[in-house]
């Protein structure tokens, strides 16, 4: 039952893919990894082929991701934040992407702070759309190289008890997770501020629990999100202090889990709030593999859409 | 067109409780008669029309004709071809301009304009507050003179529960009538979507439904305190449904109207972050869709109107995010409200009723009736025609309405505005 091809020709969300997809992305990560481990870091499968990194956010991590892994598989890569450029002289986003189009790229990596613009984008232009993160909507290659570093680690998803602990209503982390990990077979406990969990939140496919203990219990892979105290000038929550008090991963709260539990951030930490320094740097966390194992997811993604788009021309 | 005998079809006249086969004569502009069989002398043209229904003319009280500010988009003469086209003989038009009306100067253009067209009738409703601002309520007493037939603050709410008070009251010395976009806008704030299943599913920022519910109720209790004519707008949920249904029973001067929309789609269109799903209240819950059809049925809700909201691709054509509210409503009316009508949800009577007759009662104005001696606004529907809704078909200038390219049954085949043909694709009177 194994595939050798993923059916769209953009990744625009988990909800778009299907546990084969999602199982093939990751088998193909796994056999790229071990270029980044190689002294000479390049190889050649997308040599001639343009990515444009389109980003309409501030990104470090995720931007220099996606960069390194076009340019391990020799890909040219250009990138462009957005903010700085036409969009501040009111230029339409269908007008942006038409003409980075007209310059032929062969995938644009995009990242926007409207939920729906790759969608869009999508609609207008036939270079392969990859989502780097759309709003509050999906941050698909993150819950990939999640759940690849789970698998990893644990061996498997299926049956696996996962936490998501946080600001679930406003990450884009958390959606993408919660469909990636539960799709794949694994329970998926949310919690947080009741103010930052999203109404109906088991159409992702989430169980939604009020205390931290219901959420870490037995858990094998814990994953605190992100807190930002304002969001559009909401107050969410009280303080800091408090949510550190309630929600933050200490060892104290570390040991509701399974021992050697699994500890993960999508990053970057907030030290102290989300958790402690010494989880963080714990035995158990495996928050710098997640960096490393994005690079290899963010290859897979390419090599995967660029092979479908030579073959699609070959057969034309 | 001096005088023409109409033979041979359904005539619908919830106003007179009349609901059966026959002929309608109507002579320089006028109804002269009507009945199961109405003779004429022999040189009086005849129309034989079997199988299609003699309605008086549709009335919508809710569209925005985007004239003076963004004609672009509609004008009045566009919005007004619309209108006809759709079946309507009257509309009337929120202040919502730019700038917006509230004024007895923008009133008198507004009209001046709808006169030159000569398609439907306009009828102007004016802003509450200056500006639309929420603050300083607008002299009502000078914009009824001008023509304005009701008070609206319409796109934006009266956020101030005082000022609303206020202009409840003020308006009981003119008898006038309030129309209340009800939105608690600290609760919808943010909000492109309903809140639920589907906006968790897109990503999107929800608006609850109580935030339509809550500020039902505030002006329900308002219109109670002061006595004063309220009308609620675009109704889209079942709570507010009920918050009605209670007012009503308690004798608060209240009424009501839905879209058709609202009972023809739910929050799933939204899928695909489509912005011609995209409209303010949102599209909600099939549990909602079914309650707005209730409503209708039993009269909780007076009215439908279009909330024809016109935008360009400019508005449209973008992220979900940042496109406007609103679609386009004129030129589908007819037939969504037809289809409740086909579905047994409504007789024919109720949908001319809340189409026709309740809207002309609520606003005041002329219409809604067939009664002999009164004028001909009269509108002849097919209600079986089937019609592929395109770009190319409609008339207004803008098309952004989630049901472009879909097939549609049920249309306007006449619509007389005082006896005077304003939509006549068949050339029926053209002799």
């Amino acid at each position: 039952m194994g595939i050798n091809c993923i059916k769209s020709r953009n990744i625009l969300g988990i909800g778009n893919l299907s546990p084969e997809e999602i199982s093939f992305i990751l088998d193909t990560a796994e056999s790229l990894k071990d270029i980044l481990d190689r002294p000479i870091k390049k190889v050649p499968p997308l040599r001639g082929k343009t990515v444009v990194h389109l980003f309409f956010e501030p990104s470090t991590r995720t931007r220099l991701s996606f960069e390194l892994a076009a340019k391990r598989l020799s890909a040219d890569t250009v990138s462009i934040s957005a903010a700085a450029s036409s969009v501040v002289k009111g230029e339409s986003l269908i007008d942006t992407a038409r003409n980075v189009e007209a310059m032929r790229p062969d995938v644009i990596v995009m990242r926007h702070s409207y939920s729906g613009a790759p969608h869009l984008l999508a609609r207008h232009v036939n270079a392969a759309i990859i989502n780097a993160g759309d709003g509050t909507n999906e941050h698909p290659s993150q819950a990939l190289l999640d759940v690849f570093t789970v698998r990893e680690h644990l061996g498997k998803i299926k049956g696996l008890k996962i936490a998501i602990i946080g600001d679930i209503l406003h990450s884009r982390v958390a959606h993408s997770d919660i469909m990636a990990f539960s799709r794949m077979g694994a329970e998926v406990f949310v919690t947080g501020p009741a103010t930052m969990l999203p109404p109906q939140a088991e159409v992702l496919g989430a169980r939604v629990v009020m205390t931290i203990e219901e959420a870490l219990e037995e858990a094998d892979v814990i994953i605190a999100l992100r807190i930002q105290k304002e969001r559009q000038g909401e107050s969410l929550i009280p303080s800091e202090r408090e949510y550190a008090r309630l929600f933050g991963i200490s060892r104290d709260t570390v040991r509701l889990a399974r021992p050697g539990a699994l500890i993960m951030h999508p990053g970057p930490i907030n030290r102290g709030i989300e958790m402690t320094p010494e989880i963080a740097d714990g035995p158990y966390s495996v928050i710098l593999d997640q960096v490393t194992n994005g690079v290899a997811i963010r290859m897979a993604l390419l090599s995967l859409l660029l092979a479908d788009t030579s073959r699609k021309s070959a057969e034309q | 067109m001096k005088t023409v005998l109409f033979k041979g079809g359904r005539i619908i006249d919830p106003s007179q409780d009349w609901d059966f086969a026959g002929d309608i004569l109507v002579d320089r502009g006028v109804i002269r008669d009507a009945g199961p069989s109405v003779s004429v002398a022999s040189e009086v043209p005849v129309i034989e029309l079997a199988g299609m229904w003699f309605v008086p003319g549709l009335v919508d009280m809710h569209v925005h004709l985007r004239e003076p500010g963004e004609e672009y988009k509609e004008t009045i003469a566009s919005g007004t071809a619309a209108a006809a086209a759709g079946g309507f003989t009257a509309v009337a038009c929120m202040p919502n301009s730019r700038p917006p009306n509230d004024s007895a100067a923008i009133t008198r253009l507004v009209l001046e304009k709808a006169g030159m067209a000569g398609n439907a009738r306009v009828y102007p409703v004016a802003a509450v507050t200056m500006g639309q601002k929420g603050e300083r309520i607008t002299e009502f007493g000078d914009l009824l003179e001008a023509g304005a037939v009701a008070f609206s603050d319409d796109g934006v709410p009266v956020a101030n529960a005082a000022v609303m008070r206020r202009a409840l009251e003020y308006s009981r010395n003119f008898d006038a009538l309030i129309i209340s976009h009800a939105e608690e806008p600290d609760l919808a704030a943010g909000g492109v979507m309903n809140e639920g299943s589907m906006s968790t599913l897109l990503g999107l920022k929800g608006i609850p439904a109580v935030a339509e519910e809550i500020a039902v109720f505030r002006d329900v209790c308002l219109a109670e305190l002061t006595g004063g004519r309220l009308h609620i707008a675009h109704v889209s949920t079942r709570g507010a449904v009920e918050i009605i249904r209670q007012a009503k029973q308690r004798g608060v001067r209240v009424t009501a109207e839905t879209a058709p929309h609202y009972f023809s789609l739910t929050e799933e269109v939204v899928e695909g972050y489509n912005t011609l799903a995209k409209m303010n209240p949102p599209l909600r819950t099939e549990e909602d869709r079914s309650a707005i059809i209730e409503g209708l049925q039993d009269g909780i809700l007076d009215a439908v109107a279009t909330d024809h909201a016109p935008h360009s691709s400019l508005e449209k054509e973008c992220e979900f995010q940042i496109a406007a509210n609103g679609i386009t409503g004129l030129e589908t009316a007819l037939p969504l409200t037809l289809a409740l009508v086909r579905g047994g949800h409504m007789s024919a009577s109720d949908m001319i009723r809340s189409m026709s007759t309740r809207p002309s009662e609520i606003l005041g104005i002329p219409g809604g009736t067939l009664r002999t001696g009164g004028v001909a606004d009269i509108t002849i529907i097919d209600p079986d025609s089937r019609f592929e809704l395109t770009r190319e078909r409609m008339h207004s200038l803008s098309c952004n309405t989630p049901f472009l390219g879909q097939t549609l049954t049920g249309q306007a085949v006449l619509t007389m505005v005082g006896g005077r043909p304003v939509y006549d694709p068949r050339g029926l009177l053209l002799s």
